[in-house]
């Protein structure tokens, strides 16, 4: 498989990523090199293999449905680069 | 007058505790060292009112006969990945740059609580990508090794923990934080001539750890010697409610358990790590290692590891594709960078700070992951690599049938120069061949110095053991430690 401009422009869109022109032509060729190399995995048997998400043994533990912690507005507001009172301020979404 | 730059972490502490001298008396010291040594770039911030709080504390407990932690008036350096309550936490990116937690890692509160005191926050590469620190968007670190040919090429220090190994090599303090991924506090360790352990994934919280991969990260320490690591990793480890892939588990006493006889442990050589071309000097000094281990007294035994060349393709669909996901809470709203051009809306605002906040090498990672990821490649790419995920965890668990432990180089080469290979982010990824494997199967790892290169340069063993067996990993270290005879230091240039 292999990446041409489009598909780039494409992902670039999907993770939230301003790219020029020149840089998505760029992309492209970066791209298309590190997954013609990814793409060897394609060789591996791997018939019955169940994909890996946990490597050492662990149980998802549980805990109480109560509140552990709260009252804190002003840590949680204290690195908004736009803070407006006690919200975040964004750029307006609804016209 | 004492030398506090030679001594180690135990020399340290055991000083302190004795009373040879006091903790604020190293704070100096090392907050010299650390502010004489800018050429390095190991730092991003100095913080030497820290250090010294910390120093004051370990001597007024010791004036009151109060009982001194474990690494008590020992001052380190912080990887600028560990967030820091009020002191900016980066990892060195442009997007977090002046961000202030208001909450500490756990991590790095275990070593405070410990005595600790922090130098620093160390340089890194950006968002711990990358095997060179040319990431960083606060420029690179220079290792302070030169080659022996009487050049002065600026070396890389290896990464992404580079400004831990830089510092520690320097000797601006005697141990440092690193975070391993795929090999990010083994190879920066090989590359200076330092020790450094990624313990079993889940040993050490990531609560706080500025998250990259989040089923690779993991936390380690890196120091010039193999007891330090124990030592310090015993104070970092430890089950952490706040973090759900925490292991419950007791932390062991590692720097107690400490033993160089290595009578009745097997030792697997793999040979699929004995690579068409190998570096000369690579596979002497794994010669020398195999050495070294049977004269502890360990039996050596050929093993195979099938899949340990699909580690690295599998690992660069894996860590982009949960840097993608994890890195999609930098959107310019709750913290950090925004850029708002004239005009734009939440969309555009979202592509522009992080078009501007983003580093090349991090723009690109979550690209590739966000590919990966996307309907329809998403089984081809992504699941098929968890699934040779799951078949190179199975080649060690094979292999624990025949051995305790395994025994390859850390790295396929020496520090090569700065810019050398940043042209080509493929020859970039190469460096982290042997480091990669481990990591996908959440094994503890160490790197301890193996001998210098034909250009005088250090290089690293690596030991992996089984899961929760750091005990194994580190006394083998410490075999290969107390036979090595490496005690090359960088020259003082800076």
């Amino acid at each position: 498989m292999s990446v041409d401009k489009d598909t780039v422009n494409k992902i670039a869109r999907l993770s939230r990523i301003a790219i020029s022109d020149a840089e998505a032509d760029k992309m492209v060729g970066e791209l298309n090199g590190i997954l013609a190399w990814v793409e060897q995995l394609g060789e591996v048997d791997c018939a019955g293999v169940e994909p890996m998400t946990a490597v050492i043994p662990n149980k998802l533990r549980l805990r109480d449905d109560v509140v552990t912690d709260g009252d804190v507005r002003d840590k949680v507001l204290a690195n908004a680069p736009a803070r407006e009172g006690s919200f975040f301020g964004v750029p307006k979404v609804i016209e | 007058m004492t030398d506090f730059s030679r001594m180690g972490v135990a020399a340290i502490r055991n000083g302190v505790a004795n009373g040879e001298f006091k903790a604020v008396e190293v704070a100096e010291a090392l907050n010299t060292r650390v502010a004489g040594a800018k050429a390095l770039n190991a730092f991003i911030v100095e913080t030497p009112e820290k250090a010294l709080e910390a120093a004051r504390a370990v001597d007024a407990d010791r004036a009151a006969g109060k009982p001194l932690g474990k690494m008590a008036g020992v001052p380190i350096g912080m990887k600028d990945l560990f967030c820091t309550e009020g002191v900016q936490t980066t990892a060195a990116s442009h997007i977090l740059e002046g961000f202030v937690p208001t909450y500490e890692s756990t991590v790095s509160a275990n070593l405070w609580r410990a005595g600790a005191g922090m130098l620093g926050k160390l340089n890194m590469d950006q968002f711990a990508m990358g095997s060179s620190n040319e990431t960083s968007y606060f420029g690179n670190v220079i290792s302070p090794w030169r080659r022996n040919d009487g050049g002065n090429v600026a070396l890389a220090p290896g990464g992404s923990s580079g400004g831990s190994s830089s510092a520690i090599a320097a000797r601006l303090c005697p141990a440092a934080t690193g975070t391993d991924t795929g090999g990010s506090i083994r190879q920066p360790a090989a590359f200076v001539g330092i020790s450094g352990i990624k313990p079993t994934y889940g040993r050490c919280s990531r609560w706080g750890v500025v998250a990259f991969a989040s089923s690779l990260d993991q936390a380690g320490p890196m120091a010039r010697y193999v007891r330090d690591c124990a030592i310090m990793l015993e104070s970092m480890a430890g089950f952490d409610p706040k973090d759900s892939t925490s292991l419950d588990l007791p932390v062991p006493e590692w720097e107690a358990g400490l033993n160089s006889d290595l009578k009745g442990k097997r030792i697997g050589i793999p040979k699929e790590y004995r690579l068409d071309g190998i570096d000369d000097d690579i596979a002497a000094m794994w010669d020398n290692g195999i050495a070294w281990l049977k004269d502890a007294g360990a039996e050596i035994v050929d093993i195979s590891l099938p899949h340990t060349k699909y580690a690295l393709p599998a690992y660069y669909i894996i860590a982009p594709a949960e840097a993608s996901s994890n890195l999609a809470r930098y959107d310019g709203v709750r913290f950090g960078l925004r850029d708002l051009p004239e005009g734009a809306g939440l969309q555009d605002m979202y592509a522009a700070t992080r078009a501007a906040g983003f580093g090349e090498e991090v723009r690109r990672r979550i690209m590739i992951g966000t590919y990966v990821l996307s309907a329809g490649f998403y089984d081809a790419y992504y699941t098929q690599a968890q699934k040779v995920r799951a078949l190179i965890a199975r080649d060690f668990e094979k292999a624990w049938g025949q051995c305790d432990l395994i025994l390859a180089p850390t790295a396929p080469s020496a520090a090569f120069g700065l810019g050398e290979k940043t042209s080509d982010p493929l020859s970039m990824y190469l460096n982290d061949v042997f480091a990669v494997p481990a990591s996908l199967a959440g094994l503890p790892a160490m790197s301890v110095p193996g001998g210098l290169s034909k250009d005088g340069l250090p290089l690293g063993l690596q030991i992996i053991g089984k899961a929760l067996d750091e005990q194994a990993v580190l006394n083998a270290g410490l075999a290969i430690e107390q036979r090595s005879g490496f005690t090359a230091e960088a020259g003082e240039w800076w």
